[in-house]
């Protein structure tokens, strides 16, 4: 099977697969935790049972894509050394680093703590499991400092120097990691996280008024991720595009790519809405364009010059209609978010936010909005940084592990089955969960057998009783 | 005769990192390696019950093993896991298979709950097997010509990778089952203890195949376990080993709870003591030095500040955290 392939481009489809997977679940998750703590500090603030009913009823799906998450990730901290030794011997000394404080101070923080959020309210007391959850939370967050700081020096790298054999080498580790890049990279992904949860419970919470208007928990849940994404979808989309002014500045080649611009212009380049880059031909065909808005946008005056990849040789183009319409999604997509959020202010302003079915429509619509924005987010990214693993110093085509097409062609076969067969059950489970209104009395997912707490744990409720007794 | 210097360092930070690894989800994988001889559920959920809180945590080290690797020894890193491409894929798919069975099994209806049981036992054996064979193919020897691994994809299945696969089988299972004794009572604890003298006996006679097969592997190991003066620091591994050997014994007939899994935890250091032994002071055996395969000084020294002041932190909340979990675990009729 597989002879006669290019075991790079297998390479190349096995990391965007698995990468796509896994970015799903800490894209939830980061956010999820976060809300979570939220959820928690509002339970014990205030005593009222709805935020630890919500508690717990995010808890059980937090559990199931947290599993996932974990399982998916540690298929990618190995994928560097099989399918891209080349590059783990070159970029090692600098990306290791980087790689091995997000195990110690994120990942470590968020297992340890898991385990007594998940399963040890009753055990350890309110203000204990509190803290066990805002670690988990901040852990989230640490983990995306990370290696979203390792990704962007990947893009943008500086503060580095070449060793004797070859390698790269840290000569600045501020630089390294507090690299051009970066500050723009972490906001933009740390907010993209929030909105995505924002939509999902959003989502839930409008699925299940338009089945009942007066529960409570559907009710606080959808106004909680309606307030979110009115505040936090215009921050983003400004904070997209400073990262976008950044990339320019920095991969002005991605821009040309994102924007379909194949020609340079000297005096103001259009903005292309939609067309079809053909890259042979040089140009984007069917172009629907705004003239001079493009330098507009990227300089601020309309008769800026921009270049175009005419100026770049072909061999270091970036694939350009992957990266023009992943990168039109993407923002296509937060326009809706924006949508959303005004439209809930509106009806919110009005008194009808939980009465406004279309809204609720609108809304479990937008669901996995958050999902798609972030995939297409990192397509651009990812896709408009090539033909190089480092910027602009390390090809992907010398990254790759000296494997034949075969090996690398059969693991990835193994591993669409396997992602299939696992993550679409475990979707199915979330949504399982998701398509039970929260109640109640919602218990978390500790099934607590531990003879010490057996003795003492009340009967069902308890603790939410206890807590709205406050 | 070892000169305390920063790649000597980094091999035992990594050496302890993979060690924890092995022992902790060691004990995990065993339970899911002896998943099919406890066919009821109410045993079942007991025994996934006793390390649900803590199976992500035992994982992690496994990620600091392999991330490690790749920030102090990169091209040790980068030679080893192209060599032992199959073994890896494995084990990866199945840990996927098993930890994500913790969370789905108690997501589903009666029937698709088996579904993730047998996920849960299957994807621990693959993995455990992949290890133990991944293991046998590093002391084995790997073909390196210049910064890359020069062997074929299958190099790694031979004999004696297939003998160190069952091998570390038995000794999970041993680790899975002394486990048990420790955290469970009644009928589940006694069939716990059966097992535990069963698996003692193989698990002594995998470290005894084991150990007779490495010295004809190369010349080398034959030498450092063997040779005088090496034989003064060679020499109390065995002899260790027959003492713990003997304390497990006494506690497993006197009943002592609490004992066998430490005393099994010991067994599996001294075995890796005495891997480290026939390694030292190579990285990828016979071929690249831990000096050869060493990052560059400040990348070494860097990540040193975060190891000496995260590691016991981390240390101290993961006992914390299975401190909160301490005790016996008994079957409830509740959540499920």
């Amino acid at each position: 099977m597989f002879e006669g392939w290019d075991a790079v481009a297998f390479a190349r489809a096995q990391f965007a697969f698995t990468m796509s997977f896994h970015i799903v679940f800490p894209a939830f998750t980061i956010g999820l935790a976060s809300y979570l703590a939220v959820l928690e500090a509002l339970w014990l603030w205030s005593g009222r049972e709805v935020f630890i009913n919500l508690f717990n009823y995010w808890l059980k799906i937090f559990a199931v894509v947290f599993g996932m998450g974990v399982v998916s990730g540690i298929v990618m901290s190995y994928q560097f050394g099989t399918n891209w030794s080349a590059f783990s011997d070159k970029a090692g000394p600098v990306i290791g680093p980087l790689m091995a404080y997000e195990v110690l101070t994120a990942f470590f923080l968020e297992a340890g703590f898991l385990g007594v959020m998940l399963f040890g309210l009753k055990r350890v007391g309110h203000r204990l499991h509190f803290l066990a959850t805002a670690m988990v939370a901040i852990g989230t967050l640490i983990s995306a400092f990370w290696i979203l700081s390792a990704n962007s020096w990947m893009q943008t790298p500086t503060g580095y120097a070449f060793s004797a054999e070859g390698q790269f080498v840290a000569a600045d580790w501020l630089k390294v990691i507090f690299n051009p890049s970066f500050p723009y990279r972490l906001v933009h992904m740390v907010l993209a996280a929030y909105l995505t949860t924002a939509m999902v419970v959003g989502a839930v919470g409008a699925f299940h008024l338009l089945r009942n208007q007066n529960l409570a928990g559907p009710r606080v849940m959808f106004s909680m991720a309606m307030w979110m994404a009115t505040l936090v979808a215009p921050i983003q989309i400004l904070a997209g595009d400073q990262h976008g002014l950044n990339t320019l500045e920095h991969q002005p080649v991605k821009i040309m790519a994102m924007e379909g611009h194949f020609e340079s212009h000297k005096d103001g380049a259009p903005l292309i809405l939609f067309g079809w880059p053909n890259e042979s031909a040089g140009k984007v065909e069917y172009a629907v364009e705004v003239p001079k808005l493009g330098s507009l946008i990227l300089k601020h005056s309309f008769d800026a010059p921009l270049a175009g990849l005419d100026t770049v040789p072909r061999e270091n183009w970036p694939p350009v209609p992957i990266t023009f319409w992943s990168f039109r999604i993407m923002v296509g997509m937060g326009l809706l978010m924006l949508g959303l959020g005004l439209l809930s202010l509106l009806m919110r302003w009005r008194g009808k936010l939980y009465e406004f079915r279309l809204l609720h429509m609108f809304a479990v619509a937008m669901g996995p909005a958050g999902f798609v924005a972030v995939l297409a987010g990192w397509i651009t990214t990812e896709t408009g940084r090539q033909p190089f693993t480092v910027y602009g110093l390390l090809r992907t085509a010398e990254s790759a592990s000296p494997l034949a097409a075969p090996a690398v062609g059969s693991s990835l076969a193994a591993f669409i089955v396997v992602y299939f067969a696992v993550f679409a059950t475990g979707i199915i489970y979330i949504l399982r969960l998701m398509a039970q209104p929260p109640h109640q009395g919602e218990q978390g997912p500790e099934r607590d057998v531990h003879a010490r707490a057996a003795g003492i744990t009340p009967a069902a409720g308890a603790v939410a009783a206890e807590g709205a007794a406050r | 005769m070892i000169a305390i210097d920063l790649p000597t360092i980094w091999a035992f930070i990594i050496a302890f990192a993979v060690f924890v690894y092995v022992v902790m989800d060691g004990f995990d994988l065993g339970l899911g390696i002896l998943f099919p001889l406890f066919p009821a559920k109410a045993d079942r959920d007991v025994i996934m019950n006793s390390v649900a809180p803590v199976w992500d945590g035992n994982e992690t080290w496994l990620v600091l093993g392999g991330g490690g690797m790749m920030a102090a020894f990169p091209l040790a890193y980068a030679v080893l896991m192209p060599a032992l491409y199959t073994p890896m894929i494995a084990m990866l798919i199945g840990l996927i298979f098993r930890g994500v069975a913790f969370e789905f099994r108690s997501r589903t209806t009666q029937r698709e709950s088996n579904r993730w049981d047998i996920a849960f036992a299957g994807g621990s054996w693959l993995a455990t097997v992949a290890q133990g064979i991944a293991l046998g193919a590093i002391l084995q020897g790997i073909h390196v010509e210049g910064r890359h691994y020069a062997g074929g994809w299958w190099d790694w299945l031979t004999p004696f990778s297939i003998l160190t696969g069952l091998a570390l089988v038995v000794g999970y299972a041993l680790l899975g089952a002394t486990w048990l004794v420790l955290k469970t009572e009644g009928e589940l604890r006694n069939k716990a203890y059966g097992l535990s003298w069963s698996l003692l006996f193989a698990m002594l006679g995998s470290i005894g195949a084991v150990s007779i097969a490495t010295p004809f592997l190369h010349i080398q190991y034959a030498q450092r376990w063997f040779t005088w003066p090496n034989v003064i620091l060679t020499a109390p591994v065995p002899i260790a080993v027959a003492g713990v050997t003997l304390l497990l014994l006494s506690s497993l007939a006197r009943r002592q709870d609490s004992q066998p899994f430490f005393l099994s935890l010991v067994l599996f250091a001294l075995s890796y003591a005495g891997l480290g032994i026939s390694m030292y002071p190579y990285i990828v055996p016979q071929s690249i030095t831990i000096w050869q395969a060493a990052s560059p000084e400040n990348s070494q020294i860097f990540m040193l500040f975060g190891v000496a002041v995260l590691v016991p932190l981390i240390l101290g909340y993961t006992a914390w955290a299975y401190w909160v979990f301490r005790g016996k675990v008994r079957p409830e009729s509740g959540y499920h």
